[in-house]
């Protein structure tokens, strides 16, 4: 007891120190105190309540959270609890914990001084060395929404922003739009840390920051630029909520950024009011097509520019496509609506079978998705129609599925199914449900008034359901048919004579009330009957329902103008009942009308103009669907569901007319893309070797390789694979994973430095091809890493195969690197395995970073190419003038050199596999192009026929000599071809597609720059000669230190030659001449060479000097290929 | 995003609220219930209603509607489909997902819903990182914590948010390996009155129950992976690696989990497994109706066709029927005219008929209507499209897994006109 009170005293210090100090609470508490050990009746009271969570014992306390909780829960307000909870927010039981938190977020906003009691416990959470207790004590912190914290919240979002723990840095991603809902003045700074986050190179992160994103900035599109090409790349490994968060925005994003690929075609529906192609018929739909071709503009063709689809358009549907195979829902619309809005019209197709798989689904994703499809069909019928059946409804389904599907069946109505469709119909018509029967003859109305083939068909069918049992079958059809008569009234009189006797029958009020208009609209169809109907009506007017009687009067007015002679005493008649009717409305009609027919002394001037006002031809009504025009919603999204715009719906914006500078997305290559792709390859290993990435598993790991790798994984165990990832990363330990990545953002940053000082080198001149070049380079490390991530389609082999080649990243490195191990033991040079493989791994990381990989090839298939190929002659002529020394011509331009790059893995290529590499022969049909020897290889079952190159896409001024084509690769042969290439001076790749007799592979080849040039022969003098000539602007020094193993000079010629296609210029000169002086101790080699298009000198210094530094010089005409060449020497020596 | 969830039972009673930002009143739920009043049927209650200030985003499962409030835009099968894996992770987590069980595990159901979202935004959705940060209840586990107050939450922390492979858990142990593959496939078919097929085609799924210790990667290969048209994924599939040799490759959660669910090209002919033979007729002017039902196997590859349920919604007019089964039981409510008829299995020999009398309003016009007829039925060891498991082979683990693989073929929405 005394415990008790003491406790007492102490809760009511809190609430002073809180100032919340209410008299009633307090009464509370000395309530509870005087109660003590009540706690066992039941229900608990909050006395008893206060006194467990008092109680020293966890369990109690426990007990006492999950009752509170359990009131929360079921909306008791259990606010007056709040000082005793508060106080175990430090409590050491997690579960108790966990549920004061639960507590606090609820109860916080109303209680706001108390809850600042906690805050002290959370910011010492922050601090914790655990991630996800910082991450946790972010969680609560944000959410506790009280005004007075927003600085504290503001400041932990900062540091938790840069925090070395992805986990922490996601929940910070997640507190900014709350901090933003509570203080939307803290936009600005929140947008500094969105656009902190945005950069971002973890999958954990980038769902979470897009999302807050949309919430906070969505119109800030410009801070989407630079992480564009980054959020499709690791689109595929984000979790799917935030795949459907960052594929609406991007879609948004592409819209302002990207040209519409249907541009023609959208011109030239612009030309002649184009939604007729839906609803005229098809006859309408040639006749439009051909008014279309007359119609459509002059200027508007004359605009008309062969469309060239943006690669980062491309690289976002590719990137988006296979998440149509997601299992959720949500992902699934929102890939496809991101391609009904941003694909080409042929592609948009794909996104159909993914959508009618949801028709499976739970009833509310089909509610959405057909609402989706019925919109979509709309726009693009022929994209649904060999589904169609998946629409045909079922007696089970709830009625607002059926009206839906129903509605989709009538959009993809044409004159080909019509007949299946009207069938389906009548079946429907006998249904049960009401509802969905009227809705039925909607449908059948709106397919007669779309194809005119059928109208006649579904009149006679709507006809025969006049004399249904069913009222409200016979009042929708009669309402239906009013609607298609009105098309051409003057070919179905005795349709309406036949209604004429329905007013006999029918009691639904609408449908007398379109009887009666319909006879008294073409009464001079019916002359005989119409007075007969309107005698009839009159004796049963008084007990008509308004529209009806409002119906007579027009019906008698109607016929008064027509047949006076017959109807004028019975239009009087009904006139005189209308005049005394209780409504207002039917007594004023009457008062008008009488005043318009029946001419008096007062009012003969409107009088004239009677008939021309009853009488006048009235227009068809259009019978559309509720769907038309939806599609300027966004698709998937609430608005376009509600049809009205929703709050915070950000719209769907038009196209642009010019493309905006697509330059903007281009990314510093050193700065940000090679550093996400180690770090998020980190990520992936950072638990177990073993784990995958999502679905995108490189292709490297699969077949036979994959059991031989994973088994040997597996034998010796982690450490090998850890080993040679590890080079240099973070384990799995986070304060590691933090050094190393701090570690690696300083050599970034001298990179980058270097980089920039490259660029401002260049940039002066040529701006406009420098900049080309290097968003080139940029883009293919990009590219690369980007493999291991995404999976791509056979569209994107071209990439792939690149990427197979010199990419190492991902698991493929491994099996790769046990392919050397064996090959290296067999060469008998045995040093221990793992630091065999880690230096191997670090060459490769290091590769990555730029064009060119100069690692010799280490697949095994080098060899039957290399015998195929003879060493060049420029080789052959170096060996001669190198005599002397130290150089053996069998070593100066070793076969291997040839590096081999893959063009197609047999994988994609579906047992077909293509690998390529550039001979350095000239290519005899053309001396301008560059020979690309191919080798086949058909690893497949079944023989491969006709293998042909189509479709090569070039860029200007490239040419392609394509090779002769092979007529038959037999199963587990091998075939060689050679093409030739204009490269044009330039690093562009050269696109086509690959064909077999049954297959296309799309592919690419994209030569490193030392392949455009081909050697020539000078003399020492003769190269001084000319580098005098280079000087300035076209020369370009590196200082460097060479690699440990490459100081010697056979080590430098053999890879310079290696890197670029030059001859060595014979420097042995000074000795010749003086033989008696030893050979210099810091040689300087020469090699020069010509650039294959233009025959520009390119000349290649390098001077050694003390212990391994030295100086690389490189002058060229062509500055672009000289900077670029400096690259890859330079990284070829440092290797 | 998610602003709000209710829990409201059959008879429009809201039994749980949950806010993720500030409070939202439950009068919210007032335009809920309107709209449920306007539907005819339970499943007629729009998805999506619009109220002045809020947006009410609702899925009925297991006759309990989850209520989301939604404040401002959002894509409306983000939410419907969050809700319905929160119905999936209740179900996995307390077997059933009802109103009552609900009810028992408030805390826990609590626990996870603050989990499962942040801010309104899906945080941890994946039931194996659930099952992690919260352990479910289970008989024994409760007893315990009664009596020695111990928790549900998990004491260590969930790593598994961390990972790459977040579906599963680390530091798996079992000391019998097992991994079991049901390819379950569905017939969803319209039947005509004549008995010809309208439209037919086969939709299934691969449903696994994996217990294997540590990290195992495994490889499924079919023999004919041809018929698969159209495939979705479990997340944890390799999509590059199916893309190019229609293997599927993958590291599999802990337990129980849709692997593949795919449908079969529609090229195929759909063999229908049963028919139906009926002769349902109203005269007019008599109060009686005829109803006469048999059933028959066809193609069903000598495999029997086991658990056979028909049923049919009678017209409204009809007051009761007086049938006589030939085998297995049938029931007629009266109330909601629904017919039901429990065969069992068909006796090829002796096929499975139900004839009688129905009787109608006395005076009323005779229905003309017919009443169409569904068909639920099961045959076992046997995938109607032929789809047949090739071989399944686990790598980066050392011991030697038992595998199991299950056939079964259903009737999906399965539906004869008459």
């Amino acid at each position: 007891m005394s415990c008790a009170t003491s406790d007492l005293e102490v809760q009511e210090e809190e609430e002073e120190e809180g100032g919340g100090g209410d008299h009633e609470e307090r009464a509370h508490l000395e309530e509870g105190g005087g109660g003590g050990g009540s706690f066992q009746t039941q229900p608990l009271r909050h006395d008893d309540l206060k006194e467990m969570l008092d109680s020293n014992k966890d369990s109690l306390k426990l007990e006492a959270m999950k009752r509170i909780v359990a009131m929360i829960a079921r909306g008791k307000n259990a606010s007056d609890l709040f000082p005793a909870v508060v106080k175990n927010v430090a409590c050491k039981n997690i579960e108790v914990k966990k549920l004061v938190y639960v507590y606090l977020v609820r109860y916080a906003e109303e209680q706001q001084d108390l809850a600042l009691l906690s805050i002290s416990t959370f910011q010492r959470g922050l601090k914790d060395p655990n991630q996800l207790i910082r991450a946790s004590a972010l969680r609560v912190l944000s959410s506790i929404r009280v005004t007075i914290i927003v600085p504290i919240m503001m400041l932990a979002i900062k540091e938790a922003a840069s925090d070395m723990s992805p986990y922490v840095r996601k929940t910070a991603a997640h507190a900014i739009p709350k901090l933003y809902s509570l203080d939307p003045e803290q936009k600005d700074q929140l947008i500094e840390v969105i656009e902190k986050l945005l950069a971002d190179k973890t999958t954990l992160v980038a769902g979470s920051v897009v999302m807050a994103f949309e919430e906070v900035c969505p119109e800030r599109i410009d801070l989407i630029h630079k992480n564009y090409r980054k959020l499709c790349n690791l689109l595929i490994d984000v979790e799917e909520w935030g795949q459907v968060v960052i594929i609406n925005m991007l879609t948004r994003y592409a819209r302002t950024q990207f040209l519409n690929p249907n541009i023609n075609e959208s011109l030239l529906e612009e030309g002649s009011g184009g939604d007729k192609t839906f609803y005229g018929s098809d006859e309408d739909e040639d006749e439009d097509e051909e008014e279309k071709e007359k119609n459509a503009e002059a200027p508007a063709m004359a605009k008309r520019k062969p469309y060239v689809m943006d690669p980062d358009h491309r690289l976002l549907l590719r990137n988006t496509k296979p998440l149509l195979q997601s299992r959720n829902a949500a992902v699934v619309m929102a890939v496809a609506q991101l391609y009904f809005h941003l694909a080409p019209k042929a592609e948009v197709g794909v996104i159909a079978k993914a959508l009618v798989r949801l028709l499976r689904s739970h009833s509310e994703v089909q509610y959405v998705v057909l609402q989706n499809v019925a919109t979509m069909t709309i726009k693009r019928r022929g994209m649904f129609e060999p589904y169609l059946k998946s629409f045909y409804i079922r007696s089970t389904d709830p009625t607002q599925i059926k009206v839906l599907k129903l509605e989709v069946l009538t959009n993809l109505a044409n004159e080909t199914n019509i007949s299946t469709i009207l069938r389906e119909f009548q079946t429907y018509i006998k249904s049960m449900d009401k509802d969905f029967v009227a809705a039925t003859i909607q449908a059948i109305g709106r397919c007669a008034t779309n194809i005119g083939e059928v109208r006649d068909t579904c009149l006679n069918g709507l006809v025969q359901l006049l004399s249904n049992r069913d009222e409200l079958v016979v009042a929708e059809s009669v309402v239906v048919i009013k609607k298609l008569l009105q098309m051409q009234p003057e070919k179905h009189s005795d349709i309406i004579k036949h209604m004429a006797k329905l007013t006999d029958n029918i009691q639904v009020p609408m449908a007398r009330a379109s009887i009666l208009w319909l006879i008294g609209e073409y009464c001079e169809h019916v002359p005989k009957i119409a007075p007969d109907v309107l005698r009839k009506m009159a004796k049963s007017f008084t007990n008509e329902e308004d529209i009806v009687k409002l119906q007579i009067i027009n019906l008698a007015a109607k016929l008064y103008l027509t047949n006076s002679k017959q109807t004028k005493l019975l239009t009087q008649y009904v006139l005189n009942l209308a005049k005394y009717d209780q409504n207002y409305d039917i007594r004023d009609r009457a008062r008008f009308i009488r005043q318009l027919i029946v001419p008096t002394e007062k009012s003969g001037a409107l009088s004239k103009y009677a008939k021309k006002l009853f009488l006048a031809l009235k227009p068809a009504p259009v019978l559309e669907s509720p769907f038309k025009d939806r599609d300027h919603f966004q698709l998937g999204s609430l608005s376009h569901l509600l049809n009205a715009k929703a709050g915070g719906y950000q719209e769907l914006p038009d196209w642009p007319e010019a493309a905006p500078d697509p330059s903007v997305r281009n990314v510093e290559v050193k700065d940000s893309v090679p550093e996400w792709t180690k770090c998020s390859s980190r990520e992936k290993r950072k638990e177990k070797k073993v784990e995958k990435p999502f679905y995108s598993d490189s292709e490297g790991e699969s077949g036979p390789t994959e059991s031989a790798d994973s088994e040997s994984d597996s034998a010796s165990g982690s450490e090998s694979g850890s080993g040679s990832e590890e080079s240099g990363s973070g384990s799995e330990s986070v304060e590691s994973e933090e050094g190393s990545e701090s570690e690696e953002e300083e050599e970034d940053e001298e990179e980058k430095n270097k980089k920039k000082k490259k660029k401002e080198l260049k940039k002066p001149v040529q701006e406009s091809e420098s900049e080309q070049s290097s968003e080139e380079e940029e883009r293919k490390p990009e590219r690369k890493s980007k493999q291991r991530k995404s999976d791509s389609e056979s569209e994107s082999d071209e990439e792939e195969s690149e990427s197979e080649s010199s990419q190492s990243e991902s698991e493929d490195s491994e099996s790769e690197a046990e392919i050397k191990k064996k090959k290296k033991a067999a060469e008998s040079k045995p040093p221990t395995k793992p630091v065999k493989k880690e230096n191997k791994k670090e060459k490769k990381e290091m590769s990555l970073l730029d064009l060119d990989d100069f690692e010799p090839a280490p697949s095994p298939q080098v060899t039957p190419v290399n015998t195929f190929l003879s060493n060049s002659l420029v080789t052959d002529l170096e060996g001669l003038s190198l005599s002397d020394t130290v150089l053996s011509p069998a070593t100066i331009a070793p076969s291997s050199a040839l590096k081999n790059y893959e063009l197609l893995h047999r994988i994609t290529g579906e047992g077909l596999s293509v690998e390529y590499c550039f001979s350095r022969q000239p290519f005899s049909p053309d001396a301008n192009m560059v020979a690309v020897q191919m080798q086949f290889t058909n690893n497949a079952t079944s023989d491969t026929k006709n293998l042909h190159m189509e479709d090569v896409k070039l860029q200007s001024g490239m040419r392609v000599k394509e090779f002769p084509e092979i007529e038959l690769l037999p199963a587990g042969e091998t075939a060689a071809a050679v093409m030739g290439i204009d490269f044009c001076d330039s690093t562009q790749a050269a696109n086509f597609q690959l064909c077999t007799h049954t297959k296309k592979f799309f592919v690419s080849i994209q030569p490193p720059v030392g392949e455009l040039m081909r050697p020539i022969f000078l003399t020492e003098n003769e190269f001084k000669k000319e580098q005098g000539q280079l000087m300035g602007m076209n020369e370009i020094t590196e200082k460097l230190t060479l690699d440990a193993k490459c100081r010697n000079e056979h080590a430098i010629v053999q890879r310079v030659t290696t890197a670029a296609n030059l001859s060595r210029v014979p420097c042995g000169s000074d000795k010749e001449c003086s033989p008696p002086v030893p050979p210099p101790d810091h040689p300087i080699h020469r090699f020069a060479g010509r650039t294959v298009t233009s025959s520009s000198l390119v000349l290649v210094t390098v001077a050694t000097k003390e212990e391994g530094a030295a100086q690389l010089t490189v002058n060229c005409e062509k500055m672009l290929i000289g900077t670029m060449l400096v690259k890859d020497i330079l990284l070829a020596l440092t290797q | 995003m998610i602003h709000s969830l209710f829990l409201v039972n059959a008879s429009g009673d809201i039994f749980l609220e949950k806010h993720w930002k500030s409070v939202v009143s439950r009068s919210v739920c007032d335009y809920f219930f309107e709209a449920q009043e306007r539907a005819t049927e339970p499943e007629n209650v729009p998805p999506v209603i619009p109220t002045p200030h809020h947006y009410l985003i609702s899925v009925l499962r297991h006759r309990i509607y989850f209520v989301a409030v939604i404040q401002s835009e959002v894509p409306p099968l983000f939410v419907i489909e969050f809700l319905h894996r929160v119905v999936d992770t209740f179900q996995d987590y307390f077997g059933v997902c009802t109103e009552a069980a609900i009810k028992d595990n408030v805390v826990v159901v609590y626990e996870l819903l603050e989990e499962m979202l942040d801010n309104g935004f899906p945080l941890a959705t994946e039931s194996n990182i659930l099952k992690e940060l919260i352990k479910p209840p289970t008989i024994l586990r409760t007893m315990v914590n009664t009596i020695t107050g111990s928790t549900n939450v998990g004491e260590q922390l969930p790593t598994g948010q961390l990972s790459v492979v977040p579906w599963r858990r680390t530091g798996v142990k079992y000391t019998n390996n097992e991994a079991y593959f049901d390819v379950v496939e569905e017939i969803d078919a319209i039947i005509d009155k004549s008995g010809s097929t309208i439209t037919a085609e086969i939709q299934g799924v691969i449903d696994a129950c994996v217990k294997l210790t540590g990290m195992p990667d495994l490889t499924l290969s079919f023999m004919n992976p041809r018929l698969l048209d159209d495939v979705s994924f479990h997340p944890c599939v390799r999509f590059k690696r199916w893309e190019a040799e229609r293997i599927l490759s993958f590291i599999p959660p802990d337990g129980n989990f849709r692997l593949l669910s795919y449908h079969v090209s529609s090229q195929n002919l759909v063999a229908i497994p049963v028919y139906v033979k009926h002769n349902i007729t109203f005269r007019e002017g008599s109060s009686q109706g005829r109803f006469d039902l048999t059933l028959g196997p066809k193609q069903t590859m000598g495999k029997a066709v086991e658990s056979v349920l028909v049923s049919s919604q009678l017209p409204r007019g009809v007051l009761n029927a007086n049938l006589n089964p030939s085998q297995g039981t049938y029931t007629f409510d009266p109330v909601t005219k629904m017919l039901s008829w429990d065969v069992g299995k068909i006796n090829p020999q002796k096929l499975p008929s139900l004839k009688g009398t129905m009787s109608l309003q006395a005076g009323a016009s005779k229905p003309d209507e017919n009443p169409s007829i569904n068909i639920q039925f099961k045959i076992q060891q046997m995938a109607i499209s032929g789809l047949k498991v090739n071989r399944l082979d686990m790598y980066g683990e050392k011991y030697k897994p038992f595998k199991g693989i299950k056939y079964m073929t259903k009737a999906g929405k399965f539906q004869v006109r008459t």
